[in-house]
């Protein structure tokens, strides 16, 4: 199972966290600090687990991720998955949107937050793997715009909201 | 075209996040976020309804803001506003806020649980999915008690769309491991198993990891699973790399949902059947075989996703752990990668090779890896893949290659990296002890330890070596004069000064014939190190020299003149202090004989499991040490005539324990020895000492009282004993998983009970302490068995002596034999006069049926095998309940020890679940037991519950033990 999904940018700034296990608010935000403390001082050609931190403690969990220009995408996972298969995994996100966003970078991740959780939810579902076809998961992902779409003239706003 | 386009956000959303990057300081953050909060507050607040589009709006800017982490109190109400609107962007985004901010409060649950129940009738597949994933990210107890019986109809219903199918799936997974106990499967389950032969792969992959988890909790139930396993996965290994399409990832065909066929098939043992085993074969050699195709992309997706594939089919190889060629194959295929460039594959390899050395197959074939191995540990620069490489060290050692490999793990330690240190000094030392042929390398081994990597030697280490030395006298010489010369160095750690003083104290005779370690120099040596020791060191090394008293007289002289400088007896310390007036009395008033027979070597420990072992399992967590491991352990450790938790306790030296100040009789461990017990105890202390763990001068002691008791008899009290005390039973419940510890304290009486039990036999012994400083007289004890329980229980009571002094405690020694099974406990009555007023109560004795349990280890075959004999109804005996402690695997295990059982591990396919079995043994019958506990550990806390299965050959006994446990968890 998938405990959390974590995102954040080379100076540890979160940008997506998702937790699949329930923390108070104050333990989300050390998690996140802890693993980027864990992860950002690693060399680059080492190995993508690593074990330690906060969410490890104790038990089988692991940490699995990829850095990726400014973003590290990080994976809390216990033993039930595969690691190489989770590496994967995170291609695949990294992948669709890619597509989504046409080049993504970390702006689109600022600005889209609920975007980005979309996806995710299209791929993550209560820390199971829902779907691994990127075509399937950008199919969801535009029927939902399409909706979106049809429904933006009716809140048309061109004036200036704060 | 981009499925986002960037223009149509919201403008006020991006203003407000471009105003939040463009803050210099945090503190200019802070006040835009503070000033958006209030305005959002107002707008939330304010008399003019919001249209849906701001109430979006601001609903995400709450969420930015969450992200940043900052605290979001409100806003959940407009959440859950937007959840009944019928526009998708609205809904879309009130869903994401309840599952991002939203756990259990369960008054807007009832509401959120409203619009889900509209949504998952709606029939429209975008809300229903909306819907589903609201429950599955939430997952609370109400979402399961609302939606638990809807989830599987829609899961399995014909009509429903194939991406409802995987969300379905994925919301009853999560409902089913939040609450087991409301996902009924009985008549989905067949339904569901076939989902794996599904059109859709989409629905495959999110319908295993359902299946999996179900299957790991009712393997019976699911099994047919395992033939549609085999016959997907075969499917899956034999298409062409274009068959699949879409779920074609990098030339591999559908690499996330084949590791997962392959996990889901390693929660059985190998088919039965010939035909499906033979097909599963042919699948796991075919993926064997692609690892030496070459590849058909250079991209590192493809060989990932390949290599996923193989590791998963070795652990299926592992796991069933009887193709010998198919072992083989794997081991070589992971040599293979322990040479590779590729970092992750490196580690992995190691990884699984440390599950492979424990095979019998495999085992010669993993250690011809040896120098590969030692390499990584030596020249890797990942510390993540150096510990991989220390574990496979740990794993592939035997007698063959002890000596290199405790060599070699010796040398990494100076070197070694802080975080892993202490683990490798448990490895280190349990290594030498298991393969240790000559004591005289095992002793090395370990000052070497110390002198490398003191500062990481826990004390279960050193006192592991002592026991040892005291218990083989073959090595006791050799280990003397080694300690000497490593005392010569001029820094030495203070486990080393601790060792050496034990050890010369004790055997500092064996090497005084030579002059440059004649006793003077010895005790010049010690003596040097003592002010730069910390207290309970220096308390050592008094014992210490009190024992060289004994041992060379010609030192006493000095050694007195040492107790009696200022530094010593006058000590601010209150322990060191009193060991120097004690000792300084004992020297110049014992005779001869006296101190002998106080000072005495220390009498062989007995055997028990090693400390460092449990120590080192406690410190890897659950799984880390195999139950096989562990029975090997025992079996070394009896071999090695291995010894008692700690030397400290009730011995002569290693009363260093400051945190127990006990007096003196108990010091020397000898409570025989009159002129010592001239230092008046204070009470406190003897109660403390009593429930310190037991060492092995107790029960001596017991039985010396015993003798010296017996000719006082008890005087017969009229009034009749008094009915049992009403928390006698909950006082009871305490003793299902320990043997010993305090049973009863009132103002006047404290009694503690210690107990052991062989077989059908326990001896108990209790110890009653007055607390007052009035003496109790007439003090009598009986026991009755009420009932059948005559019948079933012989219990016997030796006499105790009828005044019992105020401070002072007595001790009573009580015999039981178990005849049959039973399930009441006995009744012990005490009365006594305290100042003229009778006492009189009456409690349960701790006797349970399980203390005659002998734990009885076994395979997973064995287990689930004999599981299955017991299946009538009245065999089992099953409790659900909610837990009442903290859901600490570490203290779950304990328990389960303590109730006398064998844990076993990694017999349940999912780890969350204890299984356990044991025979009860009594002197008509044996009765087998088989335990399987099922917490629920992802639930909340608070929402967190068990399921209790026990199987018994005898009907009573299931539900007897099932009664006792339940109250334990």
């Amino acid at each position: 199972m998938i405990k959390a999904i974590l995102i954040f940018n080379n100076h540890g700034k979160p940008r997506l966290s998702k937790f699949y296990e329930h923390y108070s608010e104050d333990t989300e935000q050390q998690i996140i600090r802890e693993t980027f403390h864990l992860v950002s001082k690693r060399d680059e050609n080492v190995c993508n687990f690593l074990e330690g931190g906060m969410l490890i403690d104790g038990s089988d969990n692991k940490l699995i991720y990829r850095h990726y220009a400014t973003l590290y995408f990080v994976f809390c996972v216990d033993s039930s998955e595969s690691e190489l298969g989770i590496l994967d995994l995170i291609q695949v996100f990294v992948e669709t949107l890619d597509k989504c966003f046409e080049n993504v970078c970390e702006l689109d991740l600022i600005f889209h937050v609920d975007k980005v959780h979309n996806i995710l939810a299209e791929m993550v579902m209560g820390g199971m793997v829902l779907e691994t076809n990127m075509n399937e998961i950008i199919t969801q992902v535009d029927a939902q715009n399409k909706m979106e779409k049809s429904e933006t003239f009716i809140f048309q706003s061109p004036r200036q909201d704060r | 075209m981009p499925a986002v386009s960037k223009g149509d956000g919201m403008r006020g959303l991006a203003v407000f996040i471009s105003d939040i990057r463009n803050c210099k300081s945090k503190e200019a953050e802070i006040k835009r976020i503070n000033k958006e909060l209030a305005n959002i507050r107002s707008k939330f607040k304010g008399d003019k309804a919001l249209d849906g589009y701001s109430k979006k709006k601001y609903v995400c800017k709450l969420l930015f803001i969450f992200l940043l982490g900052h605290d979001i109190d409100f806003g959940h109400m407009e959440a859950v506003n937007l959840l009944s609107s019928n526009k998708y962007t609205e809904k879309q985004i009130g869903y994401l806020f309840i599952s991002v901010l939203v756990n259990s409060n369960s008054e807007l649950i009832r509401l959120i649980n409203n619009a889900i129940k509209n949504d998952l009738s709606s029939r429209n597949p975008t809300f229903m999915c909306l819907a589903l994933h609201c429950i599955a990210n939430v997952g609370s107890r109400e979402m399961a008690e609302a939606f638990a019986g809807e989830i599987p109809r829609i899961l399995v219903a014909g009509d429903t769309m194939d991406s409802v199918k995987q969300s379905a799936a994925l919301c009853l997974l999560r409902l089913y491991r939040t609450s087991p106990d409301l996902v009924l499967m009985g008549e989905w389950t067949s339904r569901v198993v076939h989902l794996l032969n599904d059109q859709h792969m989409g629905v495959v992959t999110a319908a295993i990891s359902l299946i999996t988890c179900l299957s790991q909790k009712n393997p019976e139930e699911f099994k047919t699973c395992v033939s549609l396993a085999v016959s997907r996965l075969s499917r899956i290994v034999s298409s062409a790399s274009t068959d699949l399409q879409d779920y074609t990832y990098y030339f591999v065909p559908a690499p996330w949902l084949s590791c997962k066929l392959l996990r889901l098939l390693q929660c059985y043992p190998p088919p039965e059947d010939g035909a499906v085993k033979g097909r599963l074969v042919e699948c796991l050699e075919t993926i064997l075989n692609k690892a030496q195709e070459p590849p058909k992309s250079k991209k590192v997706q493809h060989s990932n996703a390949k290599n996923a594939i193989l590791f998963e089919a070795i652990a299926l190889i592992i796991h069933y752990d009887s193709e010998p060629n198919l072992l083989v194959r794997a081991c070589n295929q992971l040599g293979q990668f322990l040479q590779h460039r590729e970092t992750n594959l490196r580690y992995l390899a190691l990884e699984s090779m440390c599950t492979l050395a424990s095979s019998e197959f495999s085992h010669e074939a993993v250690k011809t890896h040896i120098e590969t191995v030692i390499n990584a540990l030596k020249t890797e620069r990942d510390v993540s893949v150096r510990q991989r490489a220390a574990d496979l060290l740990y794993a592939m050692c035997d007698r063959s290659n002890a000596k290199q490999i405790v060599a070699e793990m010796l040398s990494y330690l100076e070197t070694a990296d802080y975080s892993i240190r202490e683990e490798m000094v448990l490895k280190v030392a349990i290594l030498a002890e298991k393969y240790a042929v000559d004591y005289s390398w095992y002793v090395d081994t370990i000052l070497n330890l110390i002198r490398i990597a003191g500062d990481y030697v826990s004390e279960e280490v050193w006192y592991r070596v002592i026991q040892i030395v005291i218990n083989r006298d073959d090595v006791q010489g050799y280990a003397a004069k080694t300690v000497f010369e490593a005392l010569q160095a001029p820094a030495c750690h203070e486990n080393m000064v601790k060792v050496g003083g034990y050890i010369l104290g004790e055997f500092g005779n064996l090497i005084a014939g030579d002059p440059r370690s004649s006793p003077l120099v010895q005790f010049n040596l010690l003596h040097s190190k003592f002010h730069l020791c910390s207290v309970p060191t220096r308390a050592l090394l008094l014992s210490a020299y009190i024992k060289f008293i004994n041992l060379f007289p010609e030192t006493k002289p000095t050694i007195q003149e040492v107790l009696r400088c200022d530094s010593q007896i006058r000590n601010s310390d209150v322990e060191l202090q009193q060991r120097a007036v004690e000792y300084l009395k004992l020297s110049s008033i014992a005779s001869t004989d006296v101190l002998a027979t106080v000072l005495e070597e220390m009498p062989p420990f007995p055997e028990r499991e090693s400390s460092i072992l449990a120590k080192l399992k406690k410190k890897k967590g659950p799984g880390a040490v195999s139950g096989n491991e562990l029975e090997e352990g025992k079996r070394e450790g009896g071999e090695l005539n291995g010894a008692g938790e700690r030397p400290g306790d009730s011995s002569a030296i290693g009363a260093s324990n400051a945190s127990t100040p006990s007096p003196s009789a108990d010091l020397l461990g000898l409570r025989s020895a009159a002129p010592v017990s001239a230092a008046p105890p204070s009470a406190g202390s003897l109660l403390v000492d009593v429930f310190s763990e037991a060492g092995p001068a107790a029960p001596a002691a017991g039985a010396n009282d015993d003798g010296f008791l017996s000719s006082a008899p008890p005087s017969v009290v009229s009034e009749d004993p008094a009915p049992p005390l009403p928390e006698s039973d909950e006082l009871l419940n305490k003793f299902v998983c320990k043997n010993n510890g305090v049973l009863f304290e009132n103002q006047l009486l404290q009694i503690g009970v210690k107990s052991e039990y062989r077989q059908n036999l326990g001896r108990m012994y209790l110890f009653y302490g007055n607390k007052t400083s009035v003496q109790f007289v007439n003090f009598t004890t009986t026991v009755s068995c009420p009932g059948e329980l005559q019948s079933q229980l012989n219990v016997q009571l030796k006499p105790v002596d009828p005044l019992v002094e105020g401070g002072a405690q007595v001790q009573q020694v009580i015999n039981i034999e178990c005849l049959t099974v039973f399930s009441d406990a006995p009744l012990l009555n005490i009365k006594f006069r305290y100042g003229g007023a009778l006492q009189n109560l009456t409690l349960k004795l701790p006797v349970a049926i399980n203390k005659f349990f002998q734990p009885t280890e076994m395979s997973s075959h064995d287990f689930f095998q004999r599981w299955k004999q017991l299946s009538q109804p009245q065999q089992e005996a099953q409790k659900i309940f909610k837990a009442n402690h903290a859901m600490d695997t570490e203290v779950l295990k304990a328990k389960l020890l303590g109730l006398g059982t064998a844990l076993l591990e990694k017999v349940d396919p999912n780890p969350d679940n204890f299984v356990c079995a044991g025979v009860i043994q009594t002197k008509a019958q044996q009765v087998g037991c088989l335990l399987r506990l099922e917490p629920n550990a992802q639930a909340q806390p608070g929402e967190q519950m068990y399921r209790l299965t026990l199987r018994s050959s005898k009907d009573t006994v299931a539900k007897r033990l099932c009664e006792l446990l339940a109250e334990q968890f």
